[in-house]
């Protein structure tokens, strides 16, 4: 090794230095940057979600009209502008707030703790991966004020880009073309980011730890980067012929040429329902660490939890039509989409049963981690029951875009997937930033959360059977009271955000020092064999697994 | 050496400014391109008037000066960053297990371009098999009505030789210089670089004789967007694996890579073979099955 990165191993680099932070190619760094990043994300598409449950707080048009102000000063346009809202909240939340938070954060923080490596196998592709979010978002965050459909701005089609809408008759300004490339950096940032983990988990693994000794989380983030591999570059093609069809005349999704735009939704959810995957897979990891952890027992059936991700994962891939089910397609290709995507509940079920096993008879502690993890098995699984009836094509007829759906997907993400990682947070908080947190605020934290997002979203599986259309503005009065009370829990919700706030400043304010291993004998994997923060290079020399 | 040395054979990469710089070129790239693209209807006011377009109301495309800027920094950044990766390797640090590791990534870098046109061929094949139940009369048949395909036997099966016969010489450069022999491995390259140069200059050639458009403006239709489109793409994959091809030429030229130490060259090789695959799919079912 030259006498260069010699000297540059020895010592911790000052927090201040800004190349620390902007040329690293340290993975705890860029682990650190992505979370920062998606809190900044997270906070952005959750004051999105706010403007959405206040317009929808009572029937009519409140908030998204021409002369209400908010705090009496930000216009907020008409009822277009509600679904740039409705589709900037997804896309964020799904490309700039989960995926950076579960993969990019906790991915690049544990993965090569985990496996015993010194840092990924690509440090510096890493970093890329990284800064091409912040570019990525930028794109996204600039198509909202730029020329969207005629007369108004900022693209409002829904996260999954239909055409013709996202075509140049819904949409012929700039405002989706932006989109489409943000996406396509977000998608690159991802790919490479991918390639990166893969290659880190076959090749870096410490000597005797061999695939099937693996932790489960580096199981989930496995998984979840093939996903993404393989994924990401259909939506890319798909993304691609939108953009020729808006600007160099391709007939891809326009009839006049023979075209179809039904072709986008295919590939779109060849990618889109790996998507969802990739956003809960992580969170699976996480918390079969944390069950196992605080009941003091290996996690039940090891392999059987490791092949459920990958089953998952590959029979991810072959189930994505049953997103489509009222676009007219064959009863056969139905019948089939339904019978594929009712297989995934077994895989599914394997978790949910093992997790619940893993805690049956064992020594169980309710420490922080442990309450958002129980928190998310409950949600996930509700979240996961709804699943399997809108699987079956002909309940969904009906509930085809109901708040029924919204109920659903809210119920495995911002309430599986989030509190996965709120869970994952206070896991791994004192790991991460050297300092304890306060448990009696995250236990309040984590009390708001679960009680404002069941408030939220429960209530909208009844307005979904009831029929109340999903990306309106606007409903009937029936529907009002069940409306109300949603967005009452977003109240609820909120308050749990700011204590969340409230436990950084004072973590950081109090600065009680960490502990390698705060959480005991249940906590065994390698990260807490190392100091709270870890060396910024750790295993100089390679732990050895028996 | 400190104390603190290192243990093991990983590759701990110093702190490089290539991925911020990247990132940035890509950014304006694409803010580029989209000024470009939608002819000043972006940044039509304001302090960024400077990417409306030429001037000219109405005009097609806008300025594309933001695009070359982007682009250009984009270059600049792979440059410097594989130009660091060569220093690195130079001096010792690609160890046996960072060489493996490369491997790996160049071979899940090759799947994810495999997903890519998974994508396009997937659009081909919707449109040539399930043809039957579009609206207008005249794509009720696949090529549709008025297109005039390629006679799959003329310059098609003449690019198939020319790509069939590069992948043989990228191979015989590559075992040239496993025998140490640069020579005979600069004289495989400098042809499989030709051959890549003769292929897109007969897709050229057929480009300009095609019997349909490829805008619907023009008279095109779904044929032509799905023809020019995946064909395109592989042939932007052949420009960048012949530019692949033609560095790691470079690089023998100036005395770089070794009998033991050339995955750069072996890389390309792998691309070279994957676009040449790629080729063998258009070949096969874009000019000879669904041919007119």
């Amino acid at each position: 090794m030259s006498a260069d990165s010699a000297t540059h191993d020895d010592h911790t680099p000052s927090l201040w230095d800004w190349k620390r932070w902007v040329y690293s190619t340290n993975h705890k760094d860029i682990g650190t940057m992505y979370l920062i990043f998606a809190i900044f994300a997270g906070v952005i598409g959750g004051a999105m979600s706010g403007m959405i449950r206040l317009e929808l707080a009572e029937p009519g048009l409140q908030v998204f009209n021409d002369s209400f102000k908010l705090f009496g000063m930000l216009e907020m346009g008409d009822s277009h502008n509600y679904n740039v809202m409705v589709t900037m909240h997804g896309l964020i939340m799904i490309f700039f707030m989960v995926m950076p938070a579960m993969i990019g954060g906790f991915g690049n923080w544990f993965v090569p703790l985990q496996i015993g490596a010194p840092d990924m196998a690509f440090p510096r592709m890493n970093n890329i991966s990284f800064w091409l979010l912040p570019a990525a978002f930028g794109l996204a965050f600039m198509s909202m004020f730029v020329g969207g459909p005629a007369g108004g701005e900022g693209f409002g089609g829904g996260w999954v880009l239909y055409p013709p809408l996202s075509g140049l008759t819904g949409h012929p300004g700039p405002a989706m073309d932006l989109l489409i490339l943000s996406l396509h950096l977000a998608g690159i940032s991802s790919i490479l980011g991918a390639i990166n983990f893969i290659t880190t988990i076959f090749n870096m693994r410490a000597p005797g730890m061999t695939m099937h000794k693996m932790p489960l989380f580096v199981w989930s983030i496995l998984v979840t980067v093939f996903l993404l591999l393989l994924s990401l570059p259909v939506l890319a093609g798909a993304l691609t012929m939108l953009l020729t069809d808006r600007n160099f005349g391709t007939s891809f999704f326009e009839p006049a040429g023979g075209g179809d735009p039904i072709m986008f939704q295919h590939l779109f959810w060849f990618f889109g329902h790996p998507e969802v995957y990739i956003l809960i897979l992580p969170g699976f990891g996480i918390i079969s660490h944390i069950v196992s952890t605080f009941s003091k027992k290996p996690v039940f059936g090891y392999l059987g939890m490791a092949y459920a991700m990958v089953s998952i994962g590959v029979i991810g891939f072959l189930v994505w039509a049953h997103h489509m089910y009222t676009v007219g397609m064959p009863v056969d290709l139905k019948a089939y989409f339904v019978a594929a995507t009712m297989v995934i509940a077994v895989p599914t079920g394997i978790k949910i049963f093992s997790w619940i096993a893993t805690m049956w008879g064992g020594s169980i502690t309710y420490r922080t981690p442990m309450m958002w993890a129980i928190g998310f098995i409950f949600l996930f699984t509700v979240g996961g029951v709804t699943g399997v009836v809108l699987a079956n094509a002909g309940v969904d007829a009906a509930l085809h875009d109901t708040y029924y759906v919204v109920a659903h997907f809210h119920y495995v993400l911002s309430l599986g997937a989030v509190f996965a990682i709120f869970a994952g947070w206070y896991f791994w908080f004192e790991k991460i930033f050297g300092v304890k947190y306060n448990s009696l605020l995250a236990r309040l934290q984590f009390l708001f959360f679960f009680v404002g997002a069941n408030v939220i979203f429960f209530p909208q599986h009844f307005l979904g059977l009831n029929g109340m259309q999903r990306r309106v503005p606007d409903y009937a009065d029936g529907f009002a009271n069940w409306n109300e009370i949603s967005s009452w829990g977003y109240a609820i919700m909120g308050v749990g955000m700011i204590i969340f706030f409230l436990i950084l400043i004072e973590a950081m304010m109090s600065r009680r020092k960490g502990e390698a291993n705060p959480w005991g004998e249940g906590a065994t994997t390698l990260e807490w064999t190392l100091s709270s923060p870890p060396p910024f290079h750790q295993f100089s020399t390679l732990p050895k697994i028996k | 050496m400190s104390a603190h040395a290192a243990n093991h054979d990983y590759h701990l990469v110093d702190p490089s400014p290539w991925p911020i710089v990247g990132s940035i070129g890509a950014f304006l790239l694409a803010v580029g391109a989209v000024a470009y693209m939608t002819a000043g209807g972006l940044f039509a006011e304001g302090p960024l008037a400077f990417f409306y377009g030429d001037g000219v109301e109405g005009d097609a495309r806008g300025t594309s000066m933001g695009m070359m800027i982007g682009f250009a920094i984009v270059i600049w950044t792979m440059f410097g960053w594989w130009g660091d990766m060569i220093k690195e390797s130079n001096a010792g640090l690609h160890t046996p297990v960072v060489d493996l590791g490369m491997r790996y990534g160049m071979i899940l870098f090759i799947a994810s371009e495999v997903m890519f046109f998974v994508a396009w061929f997937w659009s081909f094949f919707e449109y040539a098999i399930f043809h039957e139940v579009r609206l207008d009369p005249g794509m009720a048949m696949f090529p549709p009505t008025g297109v005039e395909t390629f006679d799959p036997w003329h310059i098609p099966l003449m690019n198939t030789l020319v790509l069939l016969l590069s992948g043989t010489t990228v191979t015989w450069a590559h075992h040239a210089l496993q025998h140490d022999d640069r020579k005979g491995a600069k004289l495989g390259l400098l042809v499989t670089v030709i051959l890549g140069v003769c292929f897109t200059a007969l897709q050229g050639v057929e480009y300009a004789e095609a019997g349909f458009e490829f805008a619907l403006a023009d008279g095109g239709n779904i044929y032509g967007s799905t023809f020019y489109m995946a064909t395109g793409f592989h042939g932007a994959h052949v420009i960048i694996g012949t530019i692949f091809l033609f560095i790691c030429l470079l690089r023998l030229q100036f005395g770089g890579m070794s009998a033991k130490k050339h995955f750069g060259l072996e890389a390309a090789a792998w691309y070279w073979h994957f676009v040449d695959v790629v080729w063998l799919f258009l070949f096969s079912f874009v000019y000879v099955i669904y041919q007119g």
